[in-house]
């Protein structure tokens, strides 16, 4: 159902390029112990693993906000589009066209809907006419969030605020979104929602998806090629068409195998000991 | 008995002008305590050294000039000029500019992240400091401020009123200081309010100021947010430094308003900028009225100097985030 040309065809320009980074928090926590990845432009690219796989860490380090949190990239590089970017503050990222929709959606709760996308076009210099545009897209993206518009963010429901969140980032007009776990806390339904919206955004667009996900499931519908991350390295990648039919992904984040449903003791047991091996 | 009520009223409008004055402190601690979370301990500190150097640069004093004195052995006072009002007052908010971005770059762009009681703690430090170089540069003798601004009774209201209850009464006497100050005051609230809900910077700074993680990932510069919102404290402390220093001269004391500031806070809340206004002239109006009507008739007076605490304690207990604090939306 997804067309798995757009990865397969190497002559895509990749956008941005983590190599082999080790994030420290504190001076003294290891979360990440050697991530690459690449993210192609004009693709979704999905990044799985369960709880402390260190997803959301990678996209700090890309975005810049880990230095906010003591955290620090020691080894390894982040490039965009060939420049480095792993020293750079985030602001400058955001120039760069480089924005990311935080975990938990983090609206900001005293400001209304509208002031809240607004906020989102700072790094802007082309005007108001373009900002009042763009402002208009995100309003046919959402049109649940031109009915809101006037209320203020804390109280609007979980659903409306990931889609101000993924709005107020498309009003910096990026290049390249990274989307951090859209589906918590959502009902399935709403999760299926944002997710069509993301690969319509995607499409007419093109704008660049990096996300990280637990819903394996959904996730891997509707990216174009994930990478699999288990406490702080990459264990396994490929075309999300391919992740989807391999056994191990089946078995450990989709919960199936060719045997039926494993007891969760098996799972682990053989977890571990692949682990072990790779 | 209309003589009473007269007098009454009369207290009331002075408690009014006073808790104008008190809600122009409070006013500095709430516009960083809404952008950063610190609660600026040196606000009044920072009110003490606007007025200092405002003083100093009308005065045309040389800075530093005792230590040069006692390093060079030289003997220099004074450059011999003397700057007119606004532009002193224009060079100084330079110096308070100047001010808020030194304690960004220096003290808080390292303590991004931390604890609040360690923000709350570097301020105290940042207090100390100020107060010190203020001595350092400008001396530490009692300065009068005159920028020109009418001082004493106001005659015109006196008139007016003459006779109102009475030949008995003389009509109300009002500070015509009081009366500037009430309406700089308002002039700068208002202006407050309208920048930061309708100009791009000031809806980033209410932005930082619910979510400073979220303001980072949308491109908003902290550093530069929180060099604005410490010099607009500034700018307050300069408003409140002249008008404080106007009525009772340039001198330490002038850094303990802030104290008096704490309980308009507790009252309006620390995020509120209406709040710290109402604050205010609920503890000027009520300390002169209690003093008035309770105070000095049946607990021997001198109850100003307690009665906005004890109001203060009393609302910690029933309504702890004040009467305009923002409830916290919580949703879960």
């Amino acid at each position: 159902m997804l067309d798995a040309a757009k990865t397969t065809d190497t002559q895509v320009e990749t956008l941005l390029e983590v190599n082999n980074i080790e994030v420290i928090y504190n001076s003294v926590i290891l979360v990440l112990k050697g991530v690459s990845l690449n993210v192609p432009k004009g693709g979704i690219t999905a990044l799985l693993g369960g709880n402390g796989a260190g997803k959301t860490t990678t996209l700090k380090a890309i975005s810049g906000l880990l230095a906010s949190e003591r955290g620090e990239v020691t080894k390894g590089s982040i490039k965009y589009r060939g420049q480095p970017i792993q020293h750079t503050d985030p602001a400058e990222t955001v120039r760069k066209g480089v924005v990311q929709v935080m975990e938990g959606r983090h609206c900001f709760e005293h400001l209304t809907i509208e002031e809240n996308l607004l906020t989102g076009a700072y790094t802007r210099t082309d005007g108001k006419a373009g900002i009042q545009r763009d402002l208009e897209m995100v309003y046919d993206y959402f049109p649940r969030l031109r009915e809101r518009r006037r209320s203020q963010a804390g109280y609007t429901s979980g659903g409306e605020q990931q889609m101000c969140a993924v709005g107020r980032a498309l009003m910096s007009r990026p290049e390249t979104i990274l989307l951090d776990e859209p589906s918590m806390g959502l009902a399935p339904q709403l999760v299926e929602q944002i997710f069509e919206i993301v690969k319509t955004i995607n499409e007419k667009e093109g704008v660049t998806f990096l996300l990280a996900e637990q819903n394996t499931n959904v996730a891997l519908r509707f990216a174009h090629y994930g990478y699999i991350l288990e406490s702080g390295r990459v264990v396994m990648d490929g075309p999300a068409k391919d992740l989807r039919e391999n056994q191990d992904v089946k078995e450990f984040y989709l919960g199936v195998s060719d045997e039926g449903r494993k007891s969760f003791r098996d799972v682990r047991s053989y977890r571990r000991r692949k682990r072990w091996l790779s | 008995m209309p003589d009473q009520f007269l007098f009454a009223i009369e207290v009331i409008l002075n408690g009014l002008m006073a808790g104008v004055l008190y809600a122009l402190v409070a006013l500095g601690f709430v516009l960083i305590y809404k952008a950063s979370g610190i609660f600026n301990y040196a606000q009044g500190v920072m009110a003490l050294f606007a007025a200092l150097t405002l003083v100093g640069i009308m005065e045309g004093q040389v800075p530093f000039s005792h230590l040069i004195n006692a390093t060079f052995g030289t003997d220099v006072h004074h450059f011999g000029w003397h700057v007119p009002a606004l532009l002193a007052i224009f060079l100084t908010m330079l110096v308070m500019i100047a001010l808020a971005w030194c304690v960004q770059r220096f003290v808080f762009r390292f303590l991004v992240g931390q604890e609040p009681i360690i923000l709350f703690m570097a301020t105290i430090g940042l207090a100390y400091f100020l107060e010190g170089v203020g001595d350092l540069m400008w001396g530490s003798d009692i300065k009068t401020l005159d920028v020109g601004l009418p001082q004493g009774g106001s005659f015109w209201i006196e008139e007016m009123t003459v006779g109102l209850g009475g030949d008995g009464f003389y009509g109300f006497f009002i500070d015509k200081l009081d009366i500037i100050a009430t309406v700089i005051a308002v002039l700068l609230v208002a202006g407050l309010v309208a920048f930061a809900q309708y100009t791009k910077q000031g809806r980033a700074m209410r932005a930082v100021a619910d979510d400073h993680q979220a303001a980072l990932s949308v491109g908003v510069s902290l550093n530069f947010i929180w060099i604005l919102v410490w010099s607009l404290a500034g700018f307050v402390a300069l408003v409140a430094g002249i008008m404080w220093g106007a009525k009772s001269g340039v001198q330490f004391s002038l850094s303990l308003i802030a104290l008096k500031a704490l309980p308009v806070l507790m009252l309006g809340g620390f995020t509120s900028i209406p709040g710290a206004i109402v604050g205010g002239l609920i503890i000027g109006v009520g300390e002169k009225l209690f003093e008035f009507l309770i105070g000095a008739p049946f607990l021997g007076g001198a109850t100003e100097n307690w009665f906005a605490y004890m109001l203060a304690l009393l609302f910690l207990v029933f309504r702890p985030q004040g009467l305009f604090g923002e409830k916290i939306i919580e949703r879960v």
